[in-house]
């Protein structure tokens, strides 16, 4: 068992990856603070060790290609997160629980619901909201076709429709539109816009692989 | 929502040690889009999370050997498009893409995905209502309440809540195994019995203790797998949990049923196998007769309450389509 857990180290230590190193570099960091000694230190790494707990945690990653580093109570939403503690507010918060779609954001090109993410998940990840989907004045053809298409009313929706759009697109969800209602079907819209959302991102779809 | 610590292990062995050291109130944590959602209704109140998305070992699928295995940490949405999960299990590539929706998909583990807790209202919704589940000896609001979403089959006095998944009822058509490990080392144990009916205590959900950590999923390789179809009835088309759904599977061999499997979803406390519609079949030529008869079978025995006896009929309809779905694909 033991000897396992000894090769266990070596293999891990030789396939490190650069977040695994950085993560070492966190651990490493709270070890010194904490105070443990030397011989403890040694031992990093030791798949029996257990991991410490903490009531607050560093956590540092990029939002449309910035970097940012907080400390984070770990209670907070990646949503809350970025709409109280970055001032962006594009991604809304319609229901808090999943189940409306509206703080649609990409991690690692991935949509997911940020309400339901909890934003110490996020240490060393690339985060995009629709603040950062433009280039400069340049809408991104997703942008441009919900506005060619009327593609809501209140506008409430919209954020999150975009960037769950131009994901549907990306994954290759986009090729009819009844594969489109299927996979953008986690985001909804009281105003019942769905039909200008649909047509949009069938269009967008076009001129994105175009 | 409560305060908690928070401890990111970096490995298998680490994790179980952290949760072992930890105790009482710890809860693991992959996706988050169960337990995270529960803790801001103060249903789950934890004071520690163990966060396991670092454990390399509950990563990836693999078809080496005669099985099929997927890591408990594989999100929902890459299993769904797996093409080796499409081609020879069609129905749990289907239960998966047709559970909650891409945003969510992309977050969600199949572990998680596993022990996703019910999504009954009086057990969200807490005080003022009593939940035997939530609040353990308080009773149970839903069985004279609103139970149209509850259970018929698997219930007790004490609770009727449904179990709300879909990748289940798929996993326990094939006869999944499940790998656990926790401090005191690694057993398996087949999906059926994964699950536990609430009996007088309908707080566990799971036959699990604490400290263990699902690892992986294993489906053994077997050739009714390949003509099947999770078919699943919702209120709205589509984004929204099964009002009655069947995994089914079948193979024909010389004009007549060989292998059935039949599970149901939406209407039992945990993961229903239907067994005596399946025995059923098994020689019989399968067509709308003979499948609406084992549809009618499935469901002989439900206990209906005020609001759900309408699944009875719909549900053998559902059945029935469902073996001819799959059948299909044959
Ligand atoms: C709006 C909405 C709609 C949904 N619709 C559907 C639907 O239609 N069909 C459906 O099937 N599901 C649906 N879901 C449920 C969703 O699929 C689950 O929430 C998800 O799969 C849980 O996975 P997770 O990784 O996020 O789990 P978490 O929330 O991280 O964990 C859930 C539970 O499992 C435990 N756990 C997690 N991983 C492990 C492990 N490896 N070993 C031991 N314990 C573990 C946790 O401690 C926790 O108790 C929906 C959810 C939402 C919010
Ligand atoms: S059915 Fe179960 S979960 Fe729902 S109120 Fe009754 S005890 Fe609680
Ligand atoms: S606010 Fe996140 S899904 Fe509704
Ligand atoms: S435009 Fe108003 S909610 Fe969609």
């Amino acid at each position: 068992m033991t000897t396992d857990r000894q090769d266990d180290v070596n293999s891990d230590i030789s396939g490190l990856s650069r977040r695994d190193v950085l993560k070492g570099g966190t651990a490493l960091g709270v070890l010194a603070v904490t105070g443990i000694d030397s011989h403890a230190l040694a031992q990093i790494g030791n798949p029996s060790l257990p991991a410490a707990f903490r009531t607050e945690i560093e956590v540092s990653f990029r939002v449309n290609g910035d970097r940012s580093s907080l400390a984070l109570d770990p209670r907070s939403s990646l949503l809350d997160v970025l709409r109280d503690q970055l001032g962006l507010t594009g991604a809304k918060k319609g229901c808090d629980h999943g189940q409306c779609g509206a703080c649609t954001v990409h991690v690692d090109g991935r949509r997911v619901a940020s309400c339901m993410t909890l934003a110490v998940q996020i240490d060393d990840l690339d985060i995009t909201t629709i603040e950062g989907l433009s280039e400069g004045d340049d809408l991104h053809p997703m942008q441009q076709a919900f506005i060619d298409h009327d593609a809501l009313q209140c506008g409430y929706c919209t954020p999150g429709q975009i960037m769950a759009g131009v994901a549907c697109v990306r994954e290759e969800h986009a090729g009819s539109p009844q594969q489109i209602r299927e996979y953008m079907s986690g985001n909804l819209c009281r105003c019942g816009a769905y039909p200008g959302i649909v047509a949009a991102i069938a269009d967008a779809a076009r001129a994105m692989e175009g | 929502m409560k305060r908690f610590d928070y401890a990111r292990p970096a490995d298998l062995g680490s994790a179980i040690a952290t949760l072992a050291a930890a105790g009482d109130g710890t809860r693991l944590v992959a996706g988050g889009t169960t337990l995270f959602d529960l803790m801001k209704l103060d249903v789950e109140t934890p004071g520690r999370l163990v966060d396991i998305n670092g454990l390399a070992e509950l990563r990836g699928i693999d078809t080496g050997g005669d099985e099929l295995r997927l890591g408990a940490l594989v999100r929902m949405a890459d299993a769904a498009e797996d093409t080796r999960l499409k081609a020879d299990f069609p129905l749990l590539s289907e239960a998966l893409w047709k559970a909650a929706s891409q945003q969510l998909r992309n977050m969600a583990s199949l572990g998680g995905n596993l022990l996703q807790r019910t999504r009954c209202a009086y057990f969200r919704h807490g005080e003022p209502f009593a939940c035997n589940k939530r609040n353990p000896g308080s009773g149970c609001a839903a069985i004279d309440g609103a139970n149209r979403s509850h259970a018929f089959f698997g219930g007790s006095d004490a609770c009727v809540a449904a179990y709300p998944g879909d990748f289940a009822i798929a996993l326990i058509a094939m006869d999944a195994v499940i790998d656990v490990e926790g401090a005191k080392g690694r057993r398996s144990l087949a999906i059926a019995d994964l699950h536990r009916q609430p009996g007088a205590r309908p707080h566990q959900d799971a036959n699990l203790s604490p400290d263990e950590i699902i690892v992986q999923i294993r489906i053994p390789a077997n050739s009714v797998g390949r003509a099947s179809t999770y078919h699943k009835v919702r209120d709205r088309e589509s984004y929204a949990f099964a009002v009655v759904s069947t995994a089914a599977a079948v193979r024909i061999e010389d004009g007549v049923v060989a292998d059935v499997r039949i599970a149901l979803g939406g209407v039992a406390t945990v993961p229903w196998r239907a067994r005596s519609a399946e025995q059923a079949l098994i020689g019989r030529r399968l067509d709308a007769e003979t499948a609406a008869e084992a549809g009618r079978i499935a469901f002989e025995g439900a206990a209906p309450l005020n609001h759900n006896s309408f699944k009875i009929e719909l549900g053998a309809n559902v059945v029935r389509d469902a073996l001819i779905i799959a059948a299909g694909r044959a």
